[in-house]
Order: C-alpha cells, then structure tokens, then sequence
C-alpha cells in the first residue's frame, strides 16, 4: 500500500438479513489523512457499513479493503492499526477506566500504556475520575473514556459512531479539536457516523449521504451545500431525507 | 503512524490472552464477595454430604468401606461444575456488559478468547474448589489428596469436560442470545444422573449404561471408586475419560467459533447485553 491509496475502497458492497437489504450495492473510498462522515436517516445503513469495515459483520457480496487488505479474509492484520468507538458499546462496568484501558492497551499490543494512558487522560481530561468505575460515569464522561480506548493505539484508521454524543458544547468542541490535531499529526484517517451537522461541517473534508442503503450523494460539505442551494449541512440532509430535489442540475451522483 | 506491534507471533498471542485474562482478575480483585461465592457452595456442598457420609457409615457396609466415598463425589463434581460455570460467566460477562463489540474489533483471535475463558475458568476451579478440599480434612477426616497422583488425572479431566459444556453453553447463548443465559447453570445437571457421581454405572438400566459410558464423567467417577474400595488405578477408564474429553472439547470448542463467524454473518456481535 503506497501512501497515496485509499484507506478504505469499498467495492459494490450489499449485506442482507434474510429478505431485508441494509446496504445495497455501495461503493466509496476513503483518502489517506482524510475526515469523512457517513450522514443519513435511522436505518439508511450508518451502522451496517461501519460495522461491515470493522470486521464485526459479513457483507453478502462485494469488497472491502482496509489499509490495503481485504477484511473479510485478512481482518487480523489490520485491527492492530484501526479502532472504533461508540456510544453504544460500553466497555466493562465493574473496571475502572484505568483498568479498562489497561486491558485493551493490552490486547492491542501498547508499548509503554501507562504513559499513553496518562497522556490521554490529560489530553481528554478525565485524570481526575481514573480511578472510578466505568459504569458510574456519566454518560459524557463514558464517551471521553470510549474515545481514549479508541485512541490507545495510535490507529491509522479511526472509526468513530457519533463520537461527541452526550457531550457538553465545550466538552465536545474540545474533542473535535483534539480529534482534528490528532488526524493533522498522524496522517490517520477518520470516518464518522454522526447526526450533528454542524460538527460534520466542521470536522470533515468529505461527506457520504446514505439513504435506503445507498449512498445517495457524496462531496466536500462546502460543494454539497452549494450543490442543493443551501447554507448548512442540515438543510442539505433534509432535502435528501425529505426526497428534495437537488437545486443544482447536472451535479455529481456518488 | 501507529504504536501497536503488528500482533502476530505467540509473544503477541499470550499478551492477548493476559490481557483478557487481567480483565477478569480485575473484577475478581475489586470483589470479595465473588470471590467468597465461589467458594461457598463448594464448602457447603462438602459439609452436607460430609454429615451425610458419616450418617450411611454407620448404616452401610460399602460406605464404611471407604468413608469418604460421597465427599470425594461432592467435591469432584464441583470440579467439573465451577469449570463449566468458568468458561460461561466469563462468557457472559462479556455479554452483560456489553462489551463484545470492543472485543471483536480488536486484534484478539477467537481461539486467544478461548484460551483466557478457559485460563479462567481452570483460576475460579482452584479458588472454588481448594478450600472444600482442604476443609474437609479436619471436619471429615478425609483428604481427597489420599487419591495420590490419579487426582491431578482425575481433576484435569472433569475440568476439561466442564470447559466443553461451558464452550457449547456460550455458543448457544452467543446464537440466541441472554435468554439463553441461565443454560449456563442447568445443563451441566443434565449430565448429573449419567454422570455416575454417587453410584455406579451398573445401577443404572441398560440403555443408559450405554448413555453414562458416552460420557467422560463416568469413567471419573468409576476411577475414583476403585482407588477409594482398593482396586488401584484403572487406567482403561483414565484412558476411556481422556479419550472422550478431546473429542467433546474439540467439537464444542469448534461449535463456538462457528458460532463466532455466524454471529459475523448475522450482526450479533454489536447488539448485544441486558
């Protein structure tokens, strides 16, 4: 893999759970360095694509290639250098969040971790609640925690499920920077599934619309807005939500 | 642009498997009365059948052949019990807390996952089933150490039959969910009236002789008997025991990592816990 191929190419991917069809016959390409964001309605596919990328799901045709290897049949040499968070996976709640992220340092292979560990909870700002229970955090603090675990291990592919979720305005303008640098100063790319318009706009240089499975649109978040004549990402997805035409004739499918 | 080692080798491997391991020390360290619950029904256990020994002792001339017949049963049985449990708590912890996705999507293989369920469950066997053993030696008088070297045998092959039960548990509950999740603790009593604990094979009808000699626990059980009424170490049921227990352990072993593709293929991996 030369470091100018994509990250992640997915191939006319199609997953189906007996007749319902999640994800139909999607294709895109995530760049090296790169921020995108996978936009869309419940049940547009957000989920089962990232799933599909990370391993935890089989797709019933097509091709995935992460970091130059296919993840269907060689998914192991790639999840030392990927991670993911989400809001809707907990990590356990008995442990501690330093023990927790003990344990995962651990399975990742985390040369020096507790110096990692320590640089992440300064740079999160969650030394002060370390030594707690996971499973008494608050909601807020649960995603500053996911997100350290998903950072552990310096990945060259993040993979985040909205990742500022129950996060306080400064909290979570903290966490876009931090994510932002983080990219700038790695070279790791990023892909995000996120409802919050106003983060995607500021945080990512590329956008996939989903809807019904499909990618129905893709662009930088400044020509999608342009393309619909509109002045946000939020408006952009409405009209895309709401069947909408685009205002703009003769733009670009995906 | 990344810290982590690639992740290949035994080296890589093993800190894999520590590391999941750690993670159920952790929550063993944090709580002493988990730890004290594994030992509580063993002990209880022993004491019962310790009184009810020495009441048959006295009523029976096979039992007063060999008064620790019954407490050496009770006390091999949890053996094969907590190993059983071993494997499937670890398993459902994982479950509960909702943290399978974590564990998918990391550099973990499905047999290192194994490997620490079973490291585990060998942990919770000893702490579980030690302080019966050894408390059994000044109510009872009777040491299960007596049995010699035929011990380790017997106690590797029960552990080893409680870690196939525990792995076919886990791939049911993985398949089809929490619902399944008290499995964990009756199936095991399925196998309790073949399993010869108390009484000989030869007790029990024909067609279930056939049953009982299908099953490695048997072979145990009627090993320990002959050692305790003085006929020596039969080796044939040791061999009969190991021989049944690799065939039991690879096909269960192989049905839960099956059963981790299918949960792939299905979407069971992300939506899962209580």
């Amino acid at each position: 893999m030369t470091r100018s191929d994509p990250v992640v190419e997915v191939v006319d991917v199609v997953k189906a759970f007996g007749p319902i069809i999640a994800v139909d016959g999607v294709s895109f390409t995530v760049g090296p360095g790169s921020i995108t964001a996978i936009l869309g309605g419940n049940g547009a596919g957000k989920t089962t694509t990232l799933s599909m990328l990370l391993g935890l799901l089989l797709p019933t045709s097509g091709q995935i290639r992460v970091l130059g290897e296919d993840m269907v049949h060689h998914r192991y040499r790639v999840l030392p250098r990927l991670n993911f968070s989400s809001p809707y996976v907990d990590l356990p709640h008995r442990l501690t969040v330093r023990q927790n992220l003990s344990v995962y340092a651990g399975l990742y292979g985390v040369t020096d971790h507790k110096r990692r560990i320590a640089e992440l909870a300064e740079d999160l700002d969650f030394v002060s609640f370390l030594d707690r229970p996971t499973g008494r955090l608050s909601a807020g603090q649960k995603t500053r925690v996911a997100l350290a675990k998903s950072l552990l291990n310096r990945p060259a592919l993040l993979l985040l499920d909205e990742p500022t979720a129950s996060l306080d305005p400064d909290t979570a303008d903290v966490i876009r920077t931090y994510l932002a640098d983080y990219g700038r100063a790695t070279g790791a790319s990023i892909l995000l599934a996120s409802h919050n318009m106003a983060e995607v706009e500021r945080l990512c240089d590329h956008v996939l619309m989903m809807k019904g499975g499909r990618v129905v649109d893709a662009g930088a978040p400044t020509a999608l807005t342009g393309r619909y004549g509109r002045a946000t990402m939020e408006e952009v997805f409405l009209d895309i939500a709401r069947n909408r035409a685009r205002a703009a004739d003769g733009a670009d499918g995906p | 642009m990344t810290e982590a080692i690639v992740g290949m080798g035994p080296a890589a491997s093993l800190r894999r498997i520590g590391a999941l391991v750690l993670r159920h020390l952790y929550i063993l360290r944090g709580s002493w009365p988990r730890v004290l619950e594994m030992a509580y029904w063993p002990t209880l256990n022993m004491v019962v059948w310790g009184f009810t020994s020495r009441f048959f002792a006295h009523h029976s001339a096979l039992i007063a052949q060999a008064a620790g017949v019954l407490i050496g049963a009770v006390i091999l049985w949890d053996v094969m019990f907590r190993g059983n449990l071993g494997v499937a708590l670890s398993f459902l912890e994982e479950m509960w807390s909702r943290n399978l996705g974590h564990l998918a999507v990391s550099p973990l293989r499905p047999w290192e996952w194994v490997a620490a369920m079973l490291t585990m469950s060998f942990i919770r066997t000893v702490i579980g089933v030690i302080p019966a053993a050894l408390l059994a030696i000044p109510f009872y008088h009777y040491s299960i150490f007596s049995l010699g070297p035929a011990l380790l045998a017997f106690w590797a092959n029960l552990l080893v039959t409680g870690w196939a039960v525990g792995l076919g548990v886990s791939a049911l509950v993985l398949r089809f969910g929490l619902g399944a999740e008290s499995l964990a603790w009756v199936v095991v009593f399925a196998i309790a009236p073949v399993a010869a604990v108390y009484y000989p094979v030869s007790v029990m009808p024909g067609w279930l002789q056939a049953v009982a000699w299908s099953l490695p626990p048997a072979y145990v059980f009627e090993g320990m008997r002959s050692i305790m009424f003085g006929h020596g170490v039969r080796l044939d049921l040791l061999a009969g025991a190991t021989a049944l227990n690799l065939v039991y352990l690879t096909v269960t072993g192989a049905l839960f990592l099956r059963t981790v593709h299918i949960a792939r293929r299905r979407g069971l991996l992300l939506n899962v816990g209580e």
